[in-house]
């Protein structure tokens, strides 16, 4: 087990590296940064939703936490290492309270969806609501639907002055992105991910097994939660502003939909759903002939029909069958990991 | 005392427009175990088409109350036979699909009508009690929702419709073992449910100012509405837009009318916390 | 020596007007083996389950190993070293029999000793050819060996199973009523069961659950021979 963790984690290494050397030649380093934000975002959900079985209907909040949390942090402290953490800690300790509210409370499917769709639309409707100067946290005022503008970016750890932007931003993302994609495949190689998986499985046998299933969850959780605020943070960076629309439903149906192409079940599929989605909608930008939105709807109901376990799946499926080795992703395993909440 | 009136009948008002954006919702819900997310959307279209005939020279009420529904029922339709019907018995699957359709449909009323703000003007004329102005508009809209409901009540309790359909809701393989088609059940249930979101975004039209994206504002409210309502229909309905159209109210007057939808809100994940299976999964059990 | 590992004190469970579970007094004492029996509605899957922890009993208590455990969760239950089947095989069809196992094993002991439990418990069972299956495609009768195999990897000291036997052929059955006896050189088993054959082949002791109350406890032949209990599995009134 540990000798395939290391040839994996090698494997990672090398491909990551070409691709980090050979990407901005295909596409600005610009573009490619909000592509791999993207990327970790539809890795979060991916992550409690492939492999923990909870369909978050808000991933989006903890997205948009993770901005605003970096944003006041860094105009009050007026530096980016700290105001970071705070983007990863405030979304994790505030999934973990949601958690723990709907895991405690036996809230699945449905019920769980319109939990955490209200939750978003409270945080959106509030934030936007805060345009008065009487929202003021420290320094920083929410200022409602205008946003957070003109924060201290990134800098180097400890000294200010030093930013870090353009190209050196790419990478710094790119580095941060396979850093949580190897902490995710390490946390689902090990106990507690195995653990994650058998409860996606089969709640009920996993807390008649002796597992406390309602505080696994609320961890697992509270992890995704943490790494779409890290992404946040990270968007703050690059956008250098932050706005109510960042915890808008649409951006939350927008990670489901990265995460249903790219492929439930996945580690890759979901980060490639997003990268390609959002280059996509990207490319469509610049002509006005179809509309977007109507576009990725279009997208989404197509591959909830035809090809519901996305595409890294299937594609995995075919290269396996082609080369003789028998598919170790079946349909029915992907659907499972959805339908743990078909009702 | 005026300005307890006034109240009142905003209270009214605040349930009567939960129980219209909820119907729809509702029907498909309680009857296929559907969540229909591109609610939203058709009340937005039933909106759009009632402003295109009323600019194109018809009477407003024909716009709202027939054309509407039907133009909106007919939609639904389609979307029924070449997306929902595949998912039966897949909720999240329908959700996502449906989700699906809802930015679509956003995309194509972009592309239709613009991304401006439409709107027609209120065909009933405003009025006062004592020194505060009402809106005449408020008490059409009180009016058809209690309509709606006693026409909802009728068709399942007294056609033969209805005892198909009170049946299937129990329970849908007992509905096809007795020989209905469940196919032409669940069809007609999601026209008669589209149809409601139809007429709810018609009617409301002559309120808001209509964009593409103005169905976002409804499925959050009527979403909360139908699964906090829980298993029984009608009973569910009342009592959760009753319970969700105080609060709200309550708290627009008193702090802000963010605050009341917050607050709204805040009521929905409360309940749903408390009572997981909605306040009739509870109380009122039995009930229509 | 007969140290009691199981004991509910005047038991009850009502749903609304009806009375599931009728103050039942029940013990059990270690390495003992137990089928409870009635007819459908009896009482016997809502005394498994107040005492599993799915559900919390309106009145009584219940106790394991003296600790009091009335209204703990069942993940709590689980951890004393209770292994627990219930009726319909709730097992993770989406991984392999292998990993169902490892998962049991993995809650009481470390990594490594959680892979070597697996492997012992795979090859006792003889789940060697399917142990790398996906458990969803396998067939109802190594489904339910397979959760066999997730109640003994956890070394349990109590055994509950809910109707082990149902759907089983007859090769499976024998081989299961092996199983049993020998699990009972560690631990106490109950088991829910309507198969007579298949209590008279492993059982002493019955408990004859009728309208959610005891109606008598006795040795296997002694229980059938009684009239009462004819009568009661025949439809006649008691």
């Amino acid at each position: 087990m540990t000798q395939s963790w290391q040839k994996e984690l090698i494997q990672t290494l090398i491909v990551a590296l070409m691709l980090m050397y050979l990407l901005p030649f295909a596409i600005n380093t610009f573009t490619l940064s909000i592509l791999l934000i993207y990327g970790m975002l539809g890795l979060s959900l991916g992550l409690i939703w492939g492999f923990g079985g909870i369909l978050c209907f808000g991933q989006a909040a903890f997205f948009g936490l993770g901005a605003y949390a970096y944003a006041i942090a860094a105009v009050n402290i007026g530096e980016s290492t700290i105001p970071l953490l705070f983007a990863i800690l405030v979304p994790a300790m505030f999934a973990m309270l949601l958690g723990a509210m709907m895991f405690y409370g036996r809230l699945a499917d449905v019920y769980l969806g319109v939990i955490t769709l209200v939750v978003t639309l409270i945080l959106f409707k509030f934030i936007n609501s805060t345009a008065g100067p009487a929202y003021v946290i420290g320094k920083a005022r929410l200022g409602g639907y205008n946003g957070i503008p003109g924060f201290q970016t990134l800098n180097v750890p400890g000294s200010p002055d030093d930013y870090i932007w353009g190209d050196a931003f790419y990478y710094v993302c790119f580095v941060a992105l396979v850093v949580v994609y190897l902490l995710v495949t390490w946390l689902l190689r090990s106990s507690f991910g195995r653990v994650a998986m058998g409860i996606r499985e089969n709640d009920q046998r996993m807390s008649l097994m002796g597992y406390d299933t309602r505080a696994r969850k609320t961890i697992l959780f509270a992890i995704g939660a943490a790494i779409a605020g890290f992404a946040g943070g990270l968007f703050a960076n690059w956008a250098e502003i932050v706005t109510p629309g960042l915890f808008s439903l649409g951006q939350s149906a927008e990670i489901i939909i990265w995460c249903i192409v790219g492929g439930l079940g996945t580690r890759l599929g979901p980060i490639l759903g997003a990268a390609g989605l959002a280059y996509l909608k990207f490319l469509l930008g610049q002509q006005s002939l179809i509309d977007n939105t109507l576009i990725t709807g279009l997208i989404l109901v197509l591959f909830v029909l035809f090809l519901p376990k996305g595409i890294v799946p299937a594609v995995a499926n075919l290269w396996a069958a082609s080369f003789g080795r028998r598919p170790k992703n079946s349909r029915r395993n992907v659907r499972r990991a959805r339908g743990g909440l078909n009702g | 005392m005026d300005f307890a009136v006034v109240v009142l009948v905003e209270i009214l008002y605040a349930i009567a427009s939960l129980v219209l954006i909820s119907a729809g919702l509702a029907v498909v819900f309680g009857m296929m175990k559907v969540i229909n997310l591109a609610h939203g959307e058709f009340m937005m279209l039933g909106g759009y088409v009632t402003i295109t005939a009323v600019n194109s020279g018809v009477n407003i009420f024909i716009a709202m109350l027939i054309i509407a529904p039907l133009v909106v029922g007919l939609i639904g339709l389609i979307v029924e036979r070449l997306v929902i019907r595949h998912l039966y018995g897949r909720l999240v699957d329908t959700m996502l699909a449906t989700w699906g359709l809802s930015l679509f449909f956003i995309g194509i009323a972009t592309m239709i009508f613009g991304n401006t703000t439409t709107g027609i003007s209120s065909p009933i004329p405003g009025f006062s009690i004592g020194a505060y102005q009402v809106n005449g508009y408020n008490f059409f809209i009180i009016v058809v929702s209690i309509l709606l409901i006693l026409g909802v009540l009728f068709v399942l309790k007294s056609t033969r419709l209805g005892l198909i359909a009170r049946g299937a809701m129990q329970r849908s393989d007992m509905a096809a073992a007795l020989g209905y088609s469940s196919d032409r059940i669940y069809m007609m249930t999601f026209f008669v449910g589209s149809a409601l979101s139809g007429l709810a975004g018609a009617v409301l039209a002559p309120l808001v100012g209509l964009v593409p994206t103005s169905g976002g504002a409804f499925i959050a409210k009527a979403f909360i509405t139908v699964v906090a309502g829980g298993p029984s229909l009608v009973a569910g309905l009342l009592a959760s837009s009753g319970l969700f159209g105080i609060v709200g109210q309550v708290f627009s007057f008193s702090v802000s009318p963010v605050m009341g939808d917050v607050a709204m809100l805040i009521a929905a994940v409360i309940l749903l916390r408390l009572l997981p299976q909605g306040i009739t999964g509870r109380f009122f059990k039995g009930k229509l | 020596m007969a140290e009691v590992v199981l004991e509910t004190q005047n038991l009850t469970m009502r749903f609304g007007g009806v009375v599931a579970s009728d103050n039942v007094n029940f013990k059990l004492n270690a390495r003992e083996l137990r089928c409870l029996i009635g007819p459908n509605g009896a009482g016997k899957s809502t005394f498994f389950k107040c005492v599993t922890g799915l559900l919390t009993p309106s009145d009584g208590q219940v106790f394991m190993r003296g600790d009091d455990v009335t209204g703990w969760a069942p993940h709590q239950i689980a951890s004393l070293g209770v292994g627990i089947k219930t009726q319909v095989p709730s097992v993770m069809d989406g991984l392999s029999a292998f990993e169902n196992i490892w998962l049991s094993a993995r809650r009481f002991l470390n990594v490594t000793e959680a892979n070597h439990k697996t492997d012992e418990v795979v090859s006792r069972l003889s789940l060697n050819n399917i142990a790398n299956a996906e458990l969803g495609r396998l067939a109802h009768g190594e489904r339910q060996r397979v959760e066999l195999g997730i109640v003994l990897a956890g070394d349990p000291w109590l055994v509950l199973l809910d109707e082990p036997a149902a759907g089983m052929t007859a090769e499976d059955v024998e081989q299961m009523t092996q199983i049993i006896h020998e699990m009972l050189n560690t631990t106490a088993v109950v088991i829910v069961e309507h198969d007579m054959q298949f209590i008279r082949s492993i059982a002493s002791t019955v408990t004859v659950f009728h309208q959610g109350a005891v109606l008598m406890e006795d040795h296997v032949d002694r229980v059938m021979a009684d009239p009462t209990v004819r009568n009661v599995y025949l439809g006649k009134n008691a």
